[in-house]
């Protein structure tokens, strides 16, 4: 892997501060700044319904967020940069489900975890809020009922990328009536093998 | 033991009986100079601590609580309504995603109704794979509870724990019903499919690794004064008044009241095998927090009886009418395919009727009601949620407490929101 | 079909429902006979729910002698030492959905008597906090009635037009 301006990151490894080919950093800021963003990327708890649990035993020992700087899930969405919204979003929840997004600080993303929180899913009544994106704009959808843990990180990776390659100073155009609010709108593929379905042996 | 603190109606009760305006009403006159001690808190429903989107209006004076009311319905998902839409067929994957954490209960209880109505037994393998796979999720379903009560008090390493094992559980759930979650593993007429080769060594293999990791938990938490102090008379409640309240479960049998429908209404096959039921002493959190460690003991004590006595034979029903054809039927009798098609674009059809049928779930009483008018769907889908009937114990628990108890309490009360709300 | 059974209990005829013994009440029976189960060692109330019976179709299966209403609240009461249970069915009528509370006796009623009043509007005198429990407090309709759709939004499916 080559980190911009630094050099191989293998180099570094081995030999300590001193495989660097120089000992200084040249970047453009932007790349410096997305870099940054990219790696510490601080989810806000928003667990609803069962996909929060996919999403909690993402972050525990076996998946371990931790490896991508992730495993920090700040209660107070001030201190957030991602809200995944795990689970169903009811009429009730929706109001709340905004005022946490607007709690947030810019720059800020969003990954709809789930179809119930992309689409409705099974769900589709007078309680479910039919996708999420009715509501804040979504950078990433997940799919899945629930989606894996593999298929969450999944989604994270593909955000990174986006958070990588974006650009620093155009900001989303993101009002607070949620109308002219517009994510990245990516959708991933599922990762965990459950659309493989069940083998039923007769 | 009495009952009468929980029968109370007035201000001296401890369920704040207060609607939203009133609220937001008594927020707009803080300024009264005589009301200074007492502050209304508003906990949840985004809220680290409250198990997903439970929320509590708390009135508190200082650091105590007087009174609470918990205010649910933030995942409120219209199951009940959805499911006078769906077929029996899809019942199942409807319920199922009501108690995310023992998703295999609904889907249970939901069965056994329907059988019910049908007026059908299932073969005698498919009643003990679903015992197999009730008591595994009901090792899972309270693993996760030891790991988020351990973070609800602080014990971080708990949480690491309780997920790891129950990690373990999930990849044999995943093994069998091809899903880690939310399975419709349980259908109408059995089970969707037989048990993997092999799955006898991979449940003694769980054994043997869930077994020496509880006794590192008793190390770890049971006789730890720390969290003896965090819990031992926390949140009491007496067999009187959890009654009253209509709690079931670790709930109820943490007073010292043996209740266990698994013993005292035996369905499927509990009744051939040998476990004990769990009782506390004191009901409190302590009292709560042991019970459902020891039932995981319990639990595995039933998996070991049952990989000796499962029986061979059919893993569900063999009618045409009601379960689809084996797959390699379907090739070569034409009869097979449209009994298929059938079966799985409307179902079949329930003869009119009402049935009630409860099972012993992780969090108490889980039944279902449902009322046939004779047509593939069910005229209407009733689930007794235990845990919405549970959290009805919560203010009483609360009153008098400390604030941070309260997030105690809330952990040993072991509430899905899924399940409240449905 | 229900069956009669022998006999009279807490001085209403008793039927028999699905394996279980069933009383079949007005809303003016409904709490005496309650108190008298309640007496009679009837000491956790483990269910209260409703059904809208405004669709079904054909005529219920019910003792000849009820009077069946629009809305039908179906109670379930255990009897921990006996192990029995006991079903309590209180015929409520369409225009004028009111029961009495069962508070006083099973306080454990509270929630789900609430949740009956939001589903249904089905009211009971005497409770403490007769309010919507699962949706919003200022929502407009009782979502289980059968009169109330399910709010389904109807999906559009289109042929794909862009390769994926």
């Amino acid at each position: 892997m080559r980190i911009p301006g630094v050099g191989k990151a293998g180099e570094i490894a081995e030999e300590g501060l001193a495989g660097l080919e120089h000992n200084f950093i040249t970047s453009n800021v932007e790349e410096l700044v997305n870099w940054a963003r990219m790696r510490s990327c601080w989810p806000a708890t928003f667990g609803l319904a069962c996909c929060a649990f996919e999403m909690m035993a993402a972050g525990a020992a076996h998946y371990d967020l931790a490896r991508y700087g992730m495993e920090v899930f700040r209660a107070s969405p001030r201190q957030a940069d991602l809200m995944i919204v795990a689970g169903r979003v009811s009429q009730k929840m929706a109001p709340v489900l905004r005022q946490v997004y607007d709690q947030m600080m810019e720059p800020k993303w969003v990954i709809s975890m789930g179809v119930c929180a992309s689409s409705g899913g099974m769900f589709n009544n007078y309680a479910i809020v039919q996708g999420i994106d009715q509501v804040v704009p979504v950078d990433v959808y997940a799919p899945g009922c629930p989606p894996g843990p593999e298929t969450l990180m999944h989604a994270i990776l593909t955000l990174h990328e986006k958070i990588k390659t974006g650009e620093l100073l155009k900001r989303r155009q993101v009002s607070g009536s949620g109308e002219t609010a517009s994510g990245a709108g990516i959708m991933v593929q599922q990762r965990d093998g459950q659309t493989a379905g069940l083998t039923i042996r007769s | 033991m009495s009952a009468e603190r929980v029968m109370r109606r007035g201000g001296d009760s401890a369920v704040l009986r207060l609607s939203e305006a009133e609220a937001n009403r008594i927020g707009a006159d803080a300024a009264d100079p005589d009301d200074d001690e007492r502050v209304m808190l508003n906990m949840g429903p985004a809220h680290p601590s409250t198990h997903g989107v439970l929320r509590l209006m708390l009135e508190l004076e200082g650091e105590t609580v007087l009174r609470s009311k918990p205010v649910v319905g933030y995942l409120h998902t219209g199951m009940e309504k959805q499911g006078e839409n769906l077929t029996y067929l899809q019942g199942c994957t409807n319920v199922t995603r009501m108690d995310y954490a023992s998703p295999l209960f609904s889907e249970l209880a939901f069965s056994l109704t329907t059988e019910k109505l049908l007026g059908v037994e299932v073969p005698e393998r498919a009643t003990w794979i679903r015992m197999l796979m009730c008591e595994l999720n009901r090792i899972s379903s309270h693993l996760l509870f030891l790991a988020t009560n351990g973070i609800d008090l602080g014990a971080v390493s708990m949480m690491i724990y309780g997920w790891r094992e129950r990690e373990e559980v999930l990849r044999f759930f995943e093994k069998v019903t091809g899903l880690r979650m939310n399975h419709n593993y349980i259908r109408v007429g059995g089970v969707a499919a037989d048990l993997p080769d092999g799955w006898r060594d991979d449940l003694r293999e769980l054994l043997d690794l869930i077994g020496p990791r509880l006794d590192e938990y008793d190390v770890l938490m049971t006789g730890q004064p720390i969290w003896r102090e965090r819990l031992q008379g926390v949140g009491a409640i007496n067999a009187d008044e959890a009654l009253a309240l209509s709690a079931t479960g670790p709930l109820l049998r943490s007073t010292g009241y043996a209740w266990d429908l698994r013993r005292d209404d035996p369905y499927l096959a509990y009744d051939e095998v040998d476990f004990d039921v769990i009782v506390g002493t004191y009901g409190d959190c302590y009292d709560r927090y042991a019970i459902r460690l020891n039932e995981i003991r319990e639990s595995m004590k039933i998996v070991e009886q049952v990989i000796e006595k499962m029986p061979g034979g059919d893993y569900r029903l063999q009618d045409k009418k009601i379960t689809p054809p084996p797959r390699a039927r379907i090739d070569e009798s034409m009869e097979a395919l449209i009994h298929h098609f059938k079966i799985f674009t409307e179902g079949f059809k329930v003869p009119r009727g009402e049935a009630y049928c409860a099972v012993e779930s992780p969090r108490g009483e889980l039944g279902v009601y449902i009322v046939s008018d004779g047509t593939g769907t069910p005229y209407r889908m009733r689930v007794r949620p235990p845990s919405f009937i549970n959290i009805q114990t919560l203010p009483h628990l609360m009153s008098g407490g400390l604030i941070a108890d309260g997030v105690a309490i809330i952990s040993s009360v072991d509430p899905v929101l899924g399940e409240v709300d449905r | 079909m229900p069956e009669l059974l022998e006999g009279v209990r807490y001085g209403v005829l008793a039927s028999e429902v699905s394996s279980q013994v069933v009383l079949f009440v007005t809303a003016e029976e409904y709490f005496e006979a309650a108190t008298a189960a309640r007496n009679d060692g009837f000491d956790c109330l483990i269910d209260l729910t409703a059904v809208d019976y405004l669709s079904y179709p054909g005529a219920r299966a019910r003792p000849a002698s009820v009077d069946c209403q629009r809305f039908e609240v179906v109670v379930q009461l255990i009897n921990h030492r006996t192990r029995e249970r006991l079903g309590l069915r209180v015929q409520v009528p369409a225009d004028e959905p009111v029961a009495p509370s069962l508070f006083d006796l099973w306080p454990g009623s509270e929630n789900l008597e609430r949740e009956v009043f939001d589903m249904f509007g089905i009211e009971f005198a005497g409770h403490p906090d007769m309010s919507r429990v699962l949706m919003p407090e200022d929502w407009v309709g009782h979502p289980l009635r059968k009169d109330y759709s399910v709010g389904e939004i109807p999906v559009q499916f289109s042929p794909q037009s862009e390769p994926r």
